[in-house]
Order: C-alpha cells, then sequence, then structure tokens
C-alpha cells in the first residue's frame, strides 16, 4: 500500500469542556475524494480547520503525505513544530470556507495573483497568468476585474475555488462551500467541483450537507457522529444499506428535509 | 539628583490638598453634565426643527472648540453683563458645558437603542410624552449607556489641570506656584502625572466591572 | 445630516461673529489672529502626523511584538492615556531641562500632543484591526502568507477604512488640545486671543471670533476626513 496521503493519528481536540475530536483515526489515499457528513456539532468542520492548521492539535498526530504536520522530528522524537515548518507543510492543502472569506479591497484576478506572487514568489506576469487560466476554468474568466462585492455568491465562492487552486495545493478541503448559497447558486459550485475531481490530480476532502452530490462524487463517505467517525464505507453502500441506527436516523431526517 | 524623595515627601501634603480641589471640579462639572446632557439629548431628537437643529448645532459647536477657550469665555464674558464668578464656578460650569455636549451623544445612542414597541405600547396605553420619557423610555436608555457616560467621567477629569489658566488652585496650578517657589518642577508634576494616572486606572478598572455587571443584569431583564 | 449640521452651525456662528465683532479695531485684530491661527494649524498637523505613527507602531507592538516590547507599547498608551494632556505637556515643558534637554516650545508642544493622541490612535488602530472578520486571517493561512505579509496586503487595508471616521474625531480633540499651547508661551491662536483680551477687553468679540475659527478649522478636518473615507471606500464593499 501507498503512503497515504492523509493520516490522522488519534487526533484529539477540546474546547475547554467540550471533546469534539475524540482519539479520532483517518487515513485518504492520494487521489481519494472523501465526503464528510454528519449532525452539527459532530467535529466534522473541526477536521478540516485541524488540517488547514487553523486550530491547535491537543493529541494524537496528523501526518500529510507520510510527514507530521504540526509535529517535526527532532533526534527521533516529535515536537511542536516551527513556524518555518509549518508554513512549509501548509504549502501542501488549500481550503475553500462556507463564507468565502475574499478578500473585499482586491478585484477576482489579485485575490488570485496575491498569495501566488508574494508566497510562491512567482513573477507577476506568471501570476496573472495562472488566476487567469483558473478563472477561466471555473468560469469566470469576465468577471477577473471584479471586486468580492460585485459578484452572486456562487461566482464568489467559485473565485475562491480558483484562489485556492492557484496555489497548487495537494490536497483541497471544501468546508460547507453551498451552505451559505441560495439554492439556485448550488448547482454552478458543484459542477465546477466536479470539473476539478475529472480533470486535476487532487486529493479532496469535503464537509458537505449536499447528499446527492456526495453520493455520486465521492470515493468513500464518512459519517461523523460525536467526535468520532461512526460509519464510513462507499457511497452506495453507506446511503442505501448504512449498517448504524444512527446513520439511519441522520439520512432519514436529512431526506426528509430536502 | 534628578529625583528628590525629601523633597517629594514634603509637597505631598500639599498636593493631597489641593486634589479635594480637583475632584469637587471633576464631581460638580460632571453632575451638570450629566443633567446638561440628557436635556440636550432630549431636545435633538424634539421632532420640531427649531429645537432640534440649534440643538444639534450647538452640540456640534462646544464638540468642536477647545474646552480652554470655552474656560476663558466663561471667566471673561459674564463679569462684562454684571455677572462676576469665582474661577471655580466658571471652570465647573465650562466642563460640564462642554461635557454636557458629549454625554448628550452617548444619551442620544442610549434613546435611539429603546425598541420602537417600547413607543407604540406607551403610545397604546395613552401615556402622555412626559411620562413616557420618564417611566418607560429613560430608565432603560440609561443602564445600557453607564460605561460610556463613566469615560466622560474620566476624561472630564483629566481635562482639570485646565483650570489651572485660570488661577484655580487645584493640582496642576499648585504644582505649579510649588515649582516655581523652589525652583524644581519634577517632583510636583510627576507626583501630579502618577495621581491621575493612579486615578484613571483605578476608574477604568471600576467601569469594566460595571459594565460586567450591567451585561449580566441586562441580558436578565432583556425579555421585553 | 450631520455634515449640514456644521454647516448650519458654521453659517449661525459665522454671522453672529460678523455683527458681534463689527466694532471699531475689528481690522487690527484679523491679521494677528490669523497669524495665531497659522501655528494652530501647524501644530496640529505635526502632532497628527506624530500621533498617526506613533499609533501604528504601538498597536503593532502591542499584539504583535516580543514580550519587552509589548510591555512598553502597553506602558505607553496607558500612561498617557492616563494623565492629562497638560500634565504630559508641562512635564516636557518643564521637567526635562532638569534633566538637561531644553527644547524649543513648539517642539514639546508637537511631540507631547503627538504622544498624547497617538496613545489613543493606538487603540483606534488595535480596534480596526480585530474587527476585521477572522474568517480574512484564515484565508490568509490557508494561502499559507507569513502573519507580516497578511496584516500589510490584508488586514490593514481593510481596518483602514474603518479606521478613517474615529481619526476624524482624534484629529478634533488634537486641534481642541493644541490650545494648551499657550500655556507654554507658545503664540498660536488661544494666546492671541488672551493677549488681545488683555490690552483691549473685547472680550466677546474677540472670543466670539476665535471660537469661530476653531470651528472652521475643525469642519476642515471633518470635510477632509469625509472626502478619505469617501474616496477609499470606492467600489469596495466591507465584505466578501
Amino acid at each position: 500500500m501507498t503512503t497515504p496521503m492523509i493520516k490522522f493519528e488519534d487526533v484529539t481536540k477540546r474546547y475547554g469542556d467540550l471533546t469534539v475530536l475524540d482519539s479520532l483515526n483517518l487515513e485518504v489515499a492520494p487521489y481519494e475524494k472523501v465526503a464528510i457528513i454528519g449532525p452539527s456539532g459532530s467535529g466534522k468542520t473541526t477536521v478540516l480547520r485541524m488540517l488547514m492548521t487553523l486550530e491547535r492539535i491537543d493529541g494524537g498526530v496528523i501526518y500529510v503525505d507520510g510527514e507530521p504536520l504540526t509535529h517535526m522530528r527532532k533526534n527521533g522524537s516529535l515536537v511542536p513544530a516551527d513556524r518555518r515548518y509549518l508554513r512549509r507543510m501548509r504549502g501542501n492543502i488549500g481550503m475553500v470556507f462556507q463564507h468565502f472569506n475574499l478578500f473585499p479591497h482586491m478585484t477576482s484576478l489579485k485575490n488570485c495573483m496575491e498569495a501566488p506572487i508574494h508566497v510562491l514568489g512567482l513573477s507577476k506576469r506568471e501570476a496573472e497568468e495562472r488566476a487567469a487560466e483558473l478563472l477561466d476554468m471555473v468560469g469566470l474568466a469576465d468577471k477577473m476585474d471584479h471586486y468580492p462585492s460585485q459578484l452572486s455568491g456562487g461566482q464568489r465562492q467559485r473565485v475562491a475555488i480558483a484562489r485556492a487552486l492557484a496555489m497548487r495545493p495537494k490536497v483541497m478541503l471544501f468546508d460547507e462551500v453551498t451552505s451559505a448559497l441560495d439554492p439556485e447558486l448550488v448547482g454552478e459550485v458543484l459542477n465546477v467541483i466536479r470539473k476539478l475531481g475529472e480533470q486535476h490530480n487532487l486529493t479532496m476532502l469535503m464537509v458537505t450537507h449536499q447528499m446527492g452530490f456526495a453520493k455520486e462524487f465521492a470515493d468513500r463517505v464518512c459519517f461523523f457522529y460525536d467526535g468520532n467517525i461512526a460509519e464510513q464505507g462507499k457511497p452506495e453502500v453507506i446511503f442505501s444499506d448504512p449498517k448504524e441506527e444512527r446513520t439511519r436516523q441522520f439520512l432519514s431526517a436529512v431526506l426528509e428535509a430536502s | 539628583m534628578f529625583w528628590d524623595w525629601n523633597y517629594a515627601w514634603e509637597i505631598l501634603p500639599t498636593l493631597m490638598r489641593a486634589s479635594v480641589v480637583t475632584i469637587q471640579a471633576t464631581l460638580l462639572g460632571f453632575l451638570l453634565a450629566a443633567i446638561l446632557g440628557l436635556v440636550l439629548a432630549i431636545a435633538r431628537m424634539s421632532r420640531t426643527v427649531w429645537i432640534s437643529v440649534p440643538t444639534a448645532a450647538a452640540v456640534e459647536f462646544i464638540r468642536s472648540t477647545p474646552v480652554l477657550i470655552q474656560i476663558f469665555f466663561i471667566f471673561f464674558v459674564f463679569p462684562e453683563f454684571g455677572l462676576v464668578l469665582p474661577a471655580m464656578t466658571a471652570g465647573v460650569i465650562a466642563l460640564g458645558l462642554h461635557y454636557g455636549a458629549y454625554c448628550s451623544e452617548v444619551y442620544r445612542a442610549g434613546l435611539e437603542n429603546v425598541p420602537k414597541g417600547q413607543w407604540e405600547a406607551s403610545i397604546a396605553l395613552n401615556l402622555n410624552p412626559f411620562i413616557t420619557y420618564r417611566d418607560i423610555i429613560i430608565p432603560q436608555a440609561i443602564p445600557p449607556v453607564v460605561p460610556a457616560l463613566g469615560n466622560y467621567l474620566v476624561a472630564l477629569f483629566k481635562e482639570t489641570p485646565l483650570l489651572s489658566a485660570i488661577a484655580v488652585l487645584e493640582l496642576m496650578q499648585t504644582a505649579k506656584i510649588l515649582g516655581s517657589q523652589s525652583f524644581r518642577y519634577v517632583e510636583p508634576i510627576t507626583l501630579v502625572g502618577a495621581f491621575f494616572l493612579i486615578m484613571s486606572l483605578v476608574a477604568a478598572a471600576l467601569i469594566r466591572q460595571v459594565e460586567a455587571w450591567l451585561n449580566r443584569t441586562l441580558r436578565i431583564g432583556a425579555g421585553r | 445630516m450631520q455634515l449640514r449640521q456644521l454647516a448650519v452651525c458654521a453659517i449661525v456662528f459665522f454671522t453672529a461673529g460678523l455683527v458681534v465683532s463689527s466694532f471699531a479695531g475689528f481690522r487690527e485684530f484679523i491679521p494677528g489672529l490669523l497669524e495665531g491661527a497659522w501655528v494652530t494649524v501647524q501644530i496640529t498637523a505635526g502632532g497628527a502626523i506624530l500621533a498617526v505613527a506613533m499609533a501604528l507602531f504601538a498597536a503593532m507592538a502591542r499584539m504583535y511584538g516580543p514580550a519587552p516590547l509589548r510591555w512598553l507599547a502597553v506602558a505607553y498608551i496607558e500612561v498617557f492615556r492616563g494623565t492629562s494632556a497638560l500634565v504630559q505637556l508641562f512635564w516636557l515643558f518643564f521637567v526635562l531641562p532638569h534633566f538637561g534637554i531644553t527644547l524649543e516650545p513648539i517642539t514639546v508642544a508637537v511631540t507631547a500632543l503627538g504622544l498624547n493622541i497617538g496613545a489613543y490612535g493606538a487603540e483606534v488602530v488595535r480596534g480596526a484591526v480585530n474587527a476585521v472578520p477572522r474568517g480574512q486571517w484564515e484565508a490568509t493561512i490557508a494561502l499559507n502568507m507569513p502573519r507580516h505579509l497578511a496584516l500589510r496586503r490584508i488586514i490593514l487595508p481593510q481596518a483602514f477604512l474603518a479606521m478613517i471616521p474615529p481619526w476624524g474625531n482624534l484629529f478634533i480633540e488634537l486641534l481642541k488640545a493644541t490650545a494648551l499651547v499657550s500655556l507654554i508661551t507658545i503664540s498660536d491662536l488661544t494666546f492671541r486671543a488672551q493677549q488681545m483680551n488683555q490690552t483691549t477687553f473685547r472680550t466677546v468679540e474677540i472670543f466670539t471670533i476665535v471660537l469661530i475659527m476653531y470651528l472652521a478649522i475643525s469642519i476642515l478636518i471633518t470635510v477632509g476626513m469625509r472626502t478619505l473615507e469617501r474616496y477609499a471606500s470606492r467600489g469596495i464593499a466591507r465584505r466578501g
């Protein structure tokens, strides 16, 4: 078996007395597409936020491409990583947020050029080429000079996807990327993700409430409950024949709502 | 020698006595500001344009010009109309007027934050505007703005040294006199600075306490 | 609405000023007062530049500096906010010479007022930076930006817009505080007024004119800051 692209080893996360992740173990193979579903408060978003190093880790180790993410090896043992190490590891990962988090004072194009220029050290011309190509890929070639405030929610989210891709990550994280959108705009964003899955060699983790999309798109579905994975497997199995009672309850509640 | 402890000890009692004047001026000035501010706020929110616009203009005017000039103005101008004010009184009036203008903005924010439904309910109960303000609106408007008023109390306190310009024997003036007598300004002025710093820090801590307490109690009583 | 109030204010008091100042010696006073006003404007401008520089530096040091720098910044902010501007001015004016440092009164004035307003400004900067939505920081982490780059390119430009109105208020506080420099022998507008008052006893007229001059300068500051705000916010909404 090849090295997993992502590996959670007994990862624990607490907020005060509340344990959000309870020694979680999870492996994701290169180019695998994993959908994470589950009720709110089950810790599913925390998984992505910990991978992006937005949350501190309280126990366990996360490995990305075989290397520890928030720790570094020193004299044979693991110690908390310094800033430089963390920045090197972060380069592997890109993230798209529920609320876009675009930079409001920059146009779509500038949003996609900023980090490639100043973090990757690309020349302005290279960065612009790359940004234009990606904006074209997400279908926004005509909106490059628009500010985020001039775009619809779906367009903003597509810019955010292009912005994350411009850093050429190996892993893409999608955190409820359609939850803040009006229903009629969900499709355009999902289409872009679908296209990404077909054309790019990316490992993808997505937290989503779009069960139909998860079923069609993902290689594997993980059902989170109470800080851990309650059940996981191929989408056709999870959605049509779940083993766990909790999964069944959750799925029927979600289907009833939609 | 930069700092003379003996001299500092020697002048401390004199400065302490002067600090009483400073505190008196602060409290009297703020009493005036608190009352005047409420009146100005209500006048500014009046539906009658001939009341609201001149009030707004006056508030802007007072806020946009230096207190020191306002102190001089009141101190020197009133005697021309035959009303000779003691320096302390003129100073307290000027400070009260200046900070009254600031407080009126705070009150206005508080009054505007009372939900419109409270007015509508009062009209439905046929209460007249005076009773509505006194019994319904003001009691709800003031508690949330107490911390902001407290900040202006501290600000007013820090402006009292300006009264030295019209020779009120408060802390600063006393320190200057002590300095000119001994030709040592280091100790008196530094002590005055320390006094203001300590009082301000204590006041700021108290205001934070009040704010926390208000947050707790106001949340409990939020079911209107 | 507020601008209209200011305009009304200006017209009312300008007319009032004209009426009361239509006394014989009126013309003789104006040049002297204008000279004083020019000194006031210069001190305000110098103090404003120092205040902005100190505020940015102290706020950054307080939020992101190493521990000793952070304490220094907190001490600066608390001391200058916790004591009176006049005490600070007198301290620099009367006490520094004891340590062998003698500064020009005008230097003392700009330094004291700039440091004083800078301490308040530091809290304005801090508040505006903290008010930038947390998602913006998270986006910079996700794009692997180092902190100084995130601050300079993403966070501060967004905080800038939120800072303009409170800075406008601080500049007006600064203008008002410049009246204090008359007490350390600088012949600013207030000093000239005092001087003329003592020689002519036309108290009402002189002080009314002077108040209107201060009002005019503060209206200029307000209008300037409004223009800056409009210019800075053009085409950019607050949230993306």
